[in-house]
């Protein structure tokens, strides 16, 4: 039975449009170039990280300092470190450490962020104020200074700098998440949802969060752009994760010392960290486009 | 016993009146119509007997729902009384429904609020309910976003939501004026039949005329925030006797007796309802009013005269012939 049939026969002043929603969705998708660039780019990192959990050519921390900076060679695609360690394989695991530091730092903003928001978009008034100034004050504390402070508190970690990014980011957060909930707070379908007697908890989960979904979505993925950056520079001043565990950035600060041996060190965990942070970003200005049908075109 | 009693109802917006001592009854099985230009309290008045007014928005006065009034119970209680004992069918029912949620939940939704029902009894039911309201095939259509049906469809389910628990009161606030004329006459139908079947008491905001005399036993006319007229459905739209129903009735009657008017000549009403607060003091109409003089600088009360209650000094003759030929008299 086709669509447009049953719409006929049920309701003559009905148009049904059947899954044509689904298939827009899927043509959108492939209209916006740079979110499937984005996507593409974001999925290698995460099937990257995943793989090295599992494989990589040479263990990332074995030692062989008998082949250490042999250059490009067909037993070391990228070449060997200082110590003899493959730079392929540093580079696999490596992408380990960026997407637990991109998430773990989504994670923190979001898990404060959002119900801080919501909260004040729902409350307004004094308490909502409170909540916007606190944003304030958080934004105005550099997001790296932050991470540095906490680093030299409580000493170097991966966990501790992307706690501080997160917290650092929250106010993004509450900032987006405040001013689309009150837009979907004043239309008529939450006070139809009052009407049979949603109270505002279950509101905020089943009407408001959904109808923000695709703005904080987007957010996210522009947050897990800044995240990789932060904990590449952390990594970079010695104050993120500690050697000799690989990260990109602590493969920067290793091969800098060897620039005129071998340049390419450098090259590839700057080119890796470069396609992440364009992937995340591409992806999170695409799926603008991709969720909104009315931008663009 | 009337199942909704409101007594001395009032609005307002910090210092501003919006709608000034209201009271009505609606009994059981009752249709009541509550007519008059936007602008006139209508909304108001049933936003406020939910307990649903905006910020900066108060309420005073009574409303008894099966006795219990309303105004001075808990949050929690009227939580549960909407959309079980109360409910309310909007406007326009592309923005009243979430448009990220199948409608089939959607209407669970309210089953789940009220009846303690899991996702999938809350499914089954809420296929009945799509039946109920003539939405055929719910297992197909229970997967529609709100954006996939047409505006009648659209108004069904808000009909489903609004009746999915029986309530023994609907207010249904312009339930019409979005769709197509010739829905129109299925809603209203259909709106009518399930109201009998719970007998239920419907208050019906409209300014369309022509849906309260086929829908209402009863008519209340608001204008600037009071109810100036009421009575039954016929003597009211018959002999009206407030200034301002009458006009209301000539200028809807204007399209059906139009070979009495001459050409170009549609009758209307003179001026425009005054932005709020903007409305003169005394009767709110006076300014507008072709009977008015000093007299009316003092608010008349509600009194009976005739078949009706009116609020006015110079009620129109009970026999003043076509309502038409009054206007602008």
């Amino acid at each position: 039975m086709s669509e447009g049939a049953v719409a006929l026969t049920l309701e003559p002043e009905g148009v049904s449009l059947g899954r044509a929603d689904d298939q827009s969705l899927r043509r959108r998708w492939a209209a916006s170039p740079s979110a499937l660039i984005g996507l593409i780019l974001v999925l290698l990192v995460f099937v990257t990280a995943l793989i090295s959990l599992v494989w990589t050519p040479y263990p990332p921390l074995a030692v062989d300092p008998a082949h250490n900076l042999s250059g490009m060679s067909s037993s070391h695609l990228l070449g060997t470190d200082q110590y003899g360690r493959d730079v392929l394989s540093r580079v696999m695991s490596s992408a380990q450490i960026t997407v637990y530091a991109g998430a773990l730092a989504v994670f923190i903003a979001a898990l404060i962020g959002i119900p801080a928001g919501l909260y004040a978009a729902w409350r307004g008034g004094a308490p909502g104020e409170a909540v916007l100034r606190l944003a304030d004050l958080i934004y105005a504390f550099p997001a790296l200074l932050a991470a540095i402070t906490l680093s030299a508190a409580i000493g170097a970690s991966t966990t501790t700098a992307m706690i501080a990014i997160g917290i650092a980011y929250t106010p993004v957060f509450i900032r987006v998440t405040r001013s689309n909930a009150l837009l979907v707070l004043s239309s008529e379908y939450i006070l139809a949802a009052r009407s049979y007697g949603r109270r505002p908890l279950a509101i905020m989960r089943r009407h408001v969060l959904p109808n923000i979904s695709a703005t904080i979505i987007i957010q996210m993925t522009l947050l897990f752009s800044l995240a990789i950056l932060a904990e590449a520079a952390l990594d970079y001043l010695g104050l993120g994760t500690n050697p000799p565990t690989a990260s990109w950035g602590n493969m920067l600060q290793d091969s800098q010392n060897y620039l005129n041996k071998d340049v390419m060190l450098s090259v590839w965990p700057g080119v890796a960290i470069f396609l992440t942070v364009l992937g995340s970003n591409l992806l999170g200005d695409g799926l603008g486009d991709v969720f909104d049908p009315r931008r663009k075109r | 016993m009337p199942v909704l009693s409101v007594r001395d109802l009032s609005v307002r917006a910090g210092d501003l009146p919006l709608v000034h001592g209201v009271s009505f009854d609606l009994s059981a099985g009752e249709r009541v119509g509550l007519i008059g230009e936007s602008g006139s309290g209508k909304s108001l008045t049933a936003l406020a007997v939910m307990g649903l007014l905006g910020k900066g928005l108060t309420a005073q006065g009574q409303v008894l729902f099966e006795g219990q009034d309303l105004m001075s119970t808990t949050e929690k209680r009227r939580c549960q009384l909407r959309g079980n004992g109360l409910s309310m069918v909007f406007q326009e029912p592309m923005t009243a429904l979430n448009p990220t949620m199948r409608v089939g939940r959607q209407i669970g939704e309210v089953l789940r609020v009220h009846r303690n029902l899991g996702k999938r009894a809350a499914r089954e039911q809420a296929r009945g309910l799509m039946e109920r309201v003539d939405i055929p095939d719910p297992v197909h259509y229970e997967r529609h976003y709100p954006h996939q049906l047409s505006g009648g469809q659209r108004q069904r389910i808000m009909l489903a939501m609004a009746t999915a628990c029986e309530p023994s009161v609907i207010l249904a606030d312009e339930p019409t004026t979005a769709l197509d004329v010739t829905v129109q006459s299925r809603m209203l139908e259909l709106m009518r039949k399930l109201v009998a079947e719970q007998n239920s008491a419907l208050l019906l905001i409209t300014h369309d005329l022509a849906v309260v005399s086929e829908m209402s036993d009863r008519i209340l006319t608001m204008y600037g925030g009071h109810i100036v007229e009421s009575g039954s459905t016929k003597s009211l739209l018959d002999h009206p006797r407030h200034p301002y129903t009458s006009a209301l009735v000539a200028t809807s009657n204007a399209v059906t007796v139009d070979s009495k008017a001459p050409a170009g000549a549609l009758p209307m009403i003179e001026g425009s309802v005054p932005a709020t607060g903007q409305f003169p003091t005394g009767c709110p109409f006076r300014d507008r009013c072709p009977r008015a003089d000093e007299k009316c600088a003092v608010m008349p009360p509600l009194e009976p005269l005739g078949d009706q209650v009116v609020a006015c000094w110079h009620p129109v003759p009970e026999n003043a012939g076509d309502p038409a030929s009054r206007v602008g008299a």
